[in-house]
């Protein structure tokens, strides 16, 4: 059998090329207009026809790629959560499947058909969430402190929503391929990029976590400390502490939730109580928080409004304004901008620099707003993890 | 040391999938073939085939190289690196200011040894952060 050349066998096809290429308007020019005439149809037909399925099968390998990603992600957090949970609790028994269980831990919110008194519902399940975790973790770690019980149940907070993303985008993912949808997998793949974000984001915090280390989130706190730093400390309901700092010519009662552990307390109560031990008799209340920035804006940019700047379900801040309301007490706020990003990861020096920033701002707020011997509640509200008091 | 949501490993992550390898092989197979023959077809006098041949040549082997680079940068992308958080230690007597890496137990405010310089001042952590050297892009309008 005689091999004949591939150029040959390609010359040949080719030069029919042009024939077929002029019926279908290739203009009958040269040879190399016909070719171009012709795979231009070639294209718009196959374009026609498989458009759709082609930017689909891309989408979906991009989202693909991203789930490995997550898969990677999740995988890592695992590891470092047993590993940190082995280290701490000196457990000596395989403690895998019992974090595994953890993992897999969901609330149902209350039902909210009569909404009258849904609050306290929402809180009581809340509180016993975070017992359960406590308690489990307690289980799993036998020889953990009560900071490092503290740091671990944030520890495992953070791989259950690593888990829990994961989770999700493989089960939009897959549904998508398994229907063929275009749309369920063109909805993953447009919020794809904001929710890797919050995974890397989730992903650093374990870490900080794991280790104890401060978050974007703790420069609450962080105010807070640096105003009762020297002062008397007392514990208040629920982990929460206060100091009564002589401020300005005024009696600050400064608050902030229990460090060094990773726990944010619960404001709601810490405040009720503390309002209430005063007989509402307070000037005002400034929350300082962290607070979400919008992209343009700077990290650690400090801004002042109104209102509770408390994140959460809503639980803390509903306490909080029935009380103010009660007793006619004006609130004001004092946030420290950062990105979802750099809330839950360790702490940055924009973020750590702006507290005496922050607290100039307080300093000037209450110059301005309240008179000399008035009492005033200033709470740094956020997760005291890495800093005392 | 692997959990039950463990079990599937990250190779599948870590690694080009054999699928697409195989497309890519073919691809520049295919490609290699064709500038073979661009060459064949020049030595012949074929101008047009031969540039033709060429561009065909020229397109697979980039698109191919195109996709086992942006595979390879996945693979390396997928690392967790901890950021370096540092721990800043001040004597409040003498001012004195010191850092180190953060070490498991460090928090804010959390009083150390005395200082070398006054011995009855313990010094003081007033700082765990770290530091982000390269600059973030800016999109200014």
């Amino acid at each position: 059998m005689t091999l004949i050349p591939t150029s040959d066998i390609i010359a040949q096809v080719t030069s029919n090329i042009p024939i077929i290429s002029n019926r279908f308007g290739g203009g009958g020019g040269n040879d190399w207009t016909s070719y171009i005439g012709l795979f231009t149809w070639v294209f718009f037909i196959f374009i026609l026809f498989y458009g759709q399925r082609l930017q689909m099968r891309v989408m979906m390998r991009e989202v693909e790629n991203n789930l490995h990603k997550l898969k990677f992600i999740k995988e890592e957090g695992c590891k470092t959560a047993i590993e940190t949970l082995k280290e701490v609790g000196k457990s000596t028994e395989d403690i895998s499947p019992r974090v595994d269980r953890c993992l897999d831990y969901f609330t149902i919110g209350p039902q909210g058909m009569d909404p009258a008194g849904i609050v306290s519902k929402l809180d009581h399940i809340l509180d016993v969430r975070d017992q359960r975790i406590k308690d489990d973790v307690k289980r799993i770690a036998p020889q953990c402190d009560d900071v490092q019980l503290n740091n671990m149940e944030n520890t495992l907070e953070a791989a259950m929503a690593l888990n829990y993303i994961y989770k999700i985008v493989r089960h939009f993912y897959i549904q998508g391929k398994k229907t063929m949808s275009l749309y369920v997998i063109m909805q993953l793949q447009m919020i794809l990029p904001l929710v890797m974000k919050e995974a890397e984001a989730y992903s650093a915090a374990l870490k900080a976590f794991s280790l104890g280390q401060p978050i974007g989130d703790s420069v609450g706190p962080l105010i807070a400390s640096k105003l009762m730093l020297g002062q008397e400390v007392r514990k208040v309901h629920k982990d929460c502490v206060v100091a009564t700092v002589p401020f300005e010519g005024r009696t600050a009662l400064v608050m902030k939730a229990e460090g060094p552990g990773g726990n944010c307390g619960k404001p709601g109560d810490a405040i009720e109580t503390v309002i209430e031990e005063n007989e509402g008799k307070i000037a005002m209340l400034i929350m300082i928080d962290a607070g979400l920035k919008l992209e343009g804006e700077n990290v650690g940019e400090v801004a002042e409004g109104i209102g509770s700047a408390i994140g959460g379900p809503g639980v803390d801040a509903f306490k909080i304004e029935e009380k103010l309301v009660k007793y006619k007490i004006p609130i004001n706020a004092v946030i420290i901008k950062e990105d979802i990003g750099d809330a839950v990861s360790p702490m940055r020096k924009e973020i750590h620099d702006a507290a005496d920033k922050a607290i100039e701002r307080v300093r000037e707020l209450v110059l301005e707003r309240t008179k000399e011997g008035d009492i005033l509640i200033i709470f740094g509200v956020g997760n005291s993890i890495g800093i005392g008091q | 040391m692997t959990t039950q949501n463990q079990t599937n490993t990250t190779t599948a992550a870590n690694k080009i999938s054999t699928y697409l390898m195989f497309i890519v092989l073919i691809v520049m197979g295919l490609a290699i073939v064709s500038i073979f023959s661009a060459v064949y077809a020049y030595t012949l006098g074929s101008v047009y085939e031969a540039g033709f041949m060429t561009i065909i040549g020229v397109f697979g082997l980039t698109l191919s190289a195109v996709v086992l680079y942006q595979n390879s940068k996945r693979s390396a992308a997928m690392k967790v690196e901890a950021p370096k958080v540092m721990t800043y230690i001040e004597c409040k007597s003498c001012g004195t200011k010191t850092s180190r890496e953060f070490q498991r137990g460090d928090f804010v405010f959390k009083e150390l040894d005395v200082c070398p310089k006054c011995p009855e001042q313990k010094q003081m952590i007033t700082g765990v952060y770290k530091e982000i050297k390269e600059k973030e892009k800016t999109y200014t309008i």
